[in-house]
């Protein structure tokens, strides 16, 4: 598949290349719609690395089922904000937080809940694929489940077939899934990746730049793969790339030093944004 | 046109041709001198030890002083059996000591921990020996293989704990993160993550500790003692290689003197094994990477 022809000749994709689906059928004007689920609730939101602050009074509402794109210029905060929605900024020492982040009603930070318990339902794919090497690839896609206790040879062969098919690798890799992870190419490598986030059934799948390191094909596969992801998956995606970001995602949220500085659908974002700063990132002016 | 000022004059340019030549050579004859002592010790033990060794040295016990022949089967399967329990002792610490200090030591306690290790690293042999003679041997009235398999555990913690976090320590944080991201604990995904992936370089510290504890006399001297017999009692004095070694060398006869250099080929070759296969998993180890 060649990426959409927008990405290709590099242009402000001022037409997106699907129809947005919105429930009720009515473009919103302004955000969040009533009637939509919120997988992720947050609300003032500020994270500190030591002395220095590094997310400021975030409030935001990301949608279930959606693809929510975060851009932004390096060292804005949107990895750490992508990290702190499971949590996996607890392993950098020094962090401290304020406000509050819901994860489908359920409170991210709430006493008694288990950063681990989190990470089952909230996913995350990496900037750089990281099968891990000791691993073959059906060992890969399945060692969430198997450290997590499962047994069911039934279950896991399921899982196997169905993640591979969901992650768009099932036909490239089915006639050699005891060969090791590391043996497939880089995109391959980042789908396996995928599969392996989408074998234990999270309910929401966190992306960091996951196609900074492919080239534009496997890029234009794990593009076509965040599509179909949404059916089932909320997904947010941090990523460098705007024409990624105008794509294929729903929602698109501005980050700037630290600050939440616009979110909105993205086709609004990238044609009609309210702010200056958006504005000018997003034509490219600055970041 | 015009010649550069400061190109050398040719006599100038022989004088530093000269010096290069021979700070090379200085170079190469200590290199050699490194490698020297090796085959020097190799050639003394297979010109007085290959002689003496026969089939009969592997198999049977050692002859009672005065008669001619015998072997060391005994020391043999002893040295082996005290390697043996001395891992037991020594692998599990050294081990999990590793994986604190490369997952969950904090920064000050961690530098206390390797401080701790690099002192217990250069303990001599022989203080081993006595501490482990006034903890095992004294209060249970006996000089025994378990007391002899303890000074030498004891020695292989603190090399195997820290290349074990060495090795650790090189795993790339990104699998430990994508194994967490799968809602795995931590522990499982020290456990079968970075230690699955970091394996053989553990395995290799670990026979690196195994190397360089066979040859150790002077912590058996005051634990083990030695047998001349046949033990399957570790709560007895057992043979060890190095032990009979030095009981035969420190002996008048001539004999004897043959036997212990037969002795020292064999250990000599039992810690170039164990050096070779830690070569092996090393190659290995870059290949895959």
């Amino acid at each position: 598949m060649s990426p959409p022809p927008e990405a290709a000749t590099g242009q402000k994709p001022s037409v997106p290349t699907r129809v947005l689906p919105t429930p009720s059928g009515a473009a919103p004007a302004s955000l969040p719609v009533e009637s939509e689920v919120i997988a992720f609730d947050i609300k003032n939101f500020s994270l500190w690395y030591g002395a220095r602050q590094a997310l400021m009074d975030v409030t935001i509402k990301i949608p279930a089922k959606k693809v929510t794109a975060i851009i932004g210029p390096s060292g804005c905060g949107k990895s750490t904000f992508l990290r702190a929605l499971n949590r996996m900024h607890e392993l950098t020492p020094g962090i401290r937080i304020e406000g509050s982040l819901q994860h489908f009603g359920e409170d991210l930070y709430g006493p008694g809940v288990e950063a681990v318990a989190i990470r089952r339902r909230v996913g995350m794919v990496f900037q750089k694929s990281n099968p891990f090497p000791t691993m073959s690839i059906a060992e890969n896609v399945l060692v969430g489940l198997r450290l997590n206790g499962v047994r069911d040879k039934a279950v896991l062969q399921e899982r196997l077939e169905s993640s591979l098919h969901m992650a768009a690798l099932w036909d490239e890799v089915k006639d050699h899934l005891n060969r090791p992870g590391t043996s497939l190419s880089g995109g391959q490598q980042q789908r396996l990746c995928i599969a392996r986030s989408l074998a234990v059934q999270p309910e929401t799948l966190l992306m960091d730049e996951p196609c900074s390191a492919l080239d534009p094909i496997a890029t234009a596969k794990i593009e076509e793969l965040i599509q179909t992801l949404r059916e089932s998956y909320t997904v947010v995606i941090v990523t460098h790339n705007m024409q990624q970001a105008a794509r294929c995602s729903d929602r698109t949220a501005f980050f700037y030093m630290g600050r939440l500085i616009e979110y909105d659908e993205t086709r609004k974002m990238f044609t009609n944004p309210a702010n200056q700063q958006t504005e000018a990132y997003v034509s490219g002016r600055f970041g | 046109m015009a010649t550069s000022p400061y190109l050398p004059t040719p006599a100038f340019a022989r004088w530093r041709k000269f010096k290069s030549n021979a700070v090379t050579g200085v170079l190469v004859l200590c290199s050699a001198a490194v490698i020297a002592p090796l085959f020097l010790v190799l050639y003394f033990l297979i010109v007085h030890g290959a002689t003496s060794l026969d089939w009969n040295f592997f198999t049977q016990l050692p002859k009672p002083t005065g008669e001619v022949g015998g072997g060391m089967a005994n020391a043999i399967v002893g040295t082996m059996t005290l390697l043996a329990m001395a891992s037991i002792v020594g692998v599990p610490i050294g081990i999990f000591g590793g994986i604190y200090l490369a997952e969950y030591g904090s920064d000050g306690a961690n530098s206390w921990i390797r401080f701790a290790a690099d002192v217990l690293n250069g303990v001599p042999s022989i203080v081993w020996g006595m501490v482990i003679y006034l903890i095992l041997v004294v209060p249970f009235k006996g000089f025994s293989a378990y007391a002899g398999s303890v000074a030498l555990g004891l020695m292989m913690v603190p090399l195997v704990m820290r290349t074990t976090e060495e090795v650790l320590v090189l795993v790339p944080q990104s699998y430990r993160e994508a194994a967490l991201a799968l809602g795995v604990a931590r522990w499982k995904v020290i456990m079968v993550i970075v230690v699955r992936t970091a394996l053989k370089g553990i395995a290799t510290g670990v026979i690196v500790a195994l190397a360089r504890i066979a040859g150790e006399t002077a912590p058996l001297l005051f634990t083990d003692l030695g047998n001349n017999f046949w033990n399957h009692n570790l709560k007895e004095p057992i043979a060890a290689l190095p032990l009979q070694i030095y009981n035969y060398a420190i002996s008048p006869y001539d004999d004897w003197h043959r036997q212990a250099w037969a002795g020292a080929l064999v250990l000599m070759a039992l810690i170039l094994a164990l050096n070779i296969t830690v070569r092996v998993l090393s190659r290995d180890r870059q290949k895959s990477t």
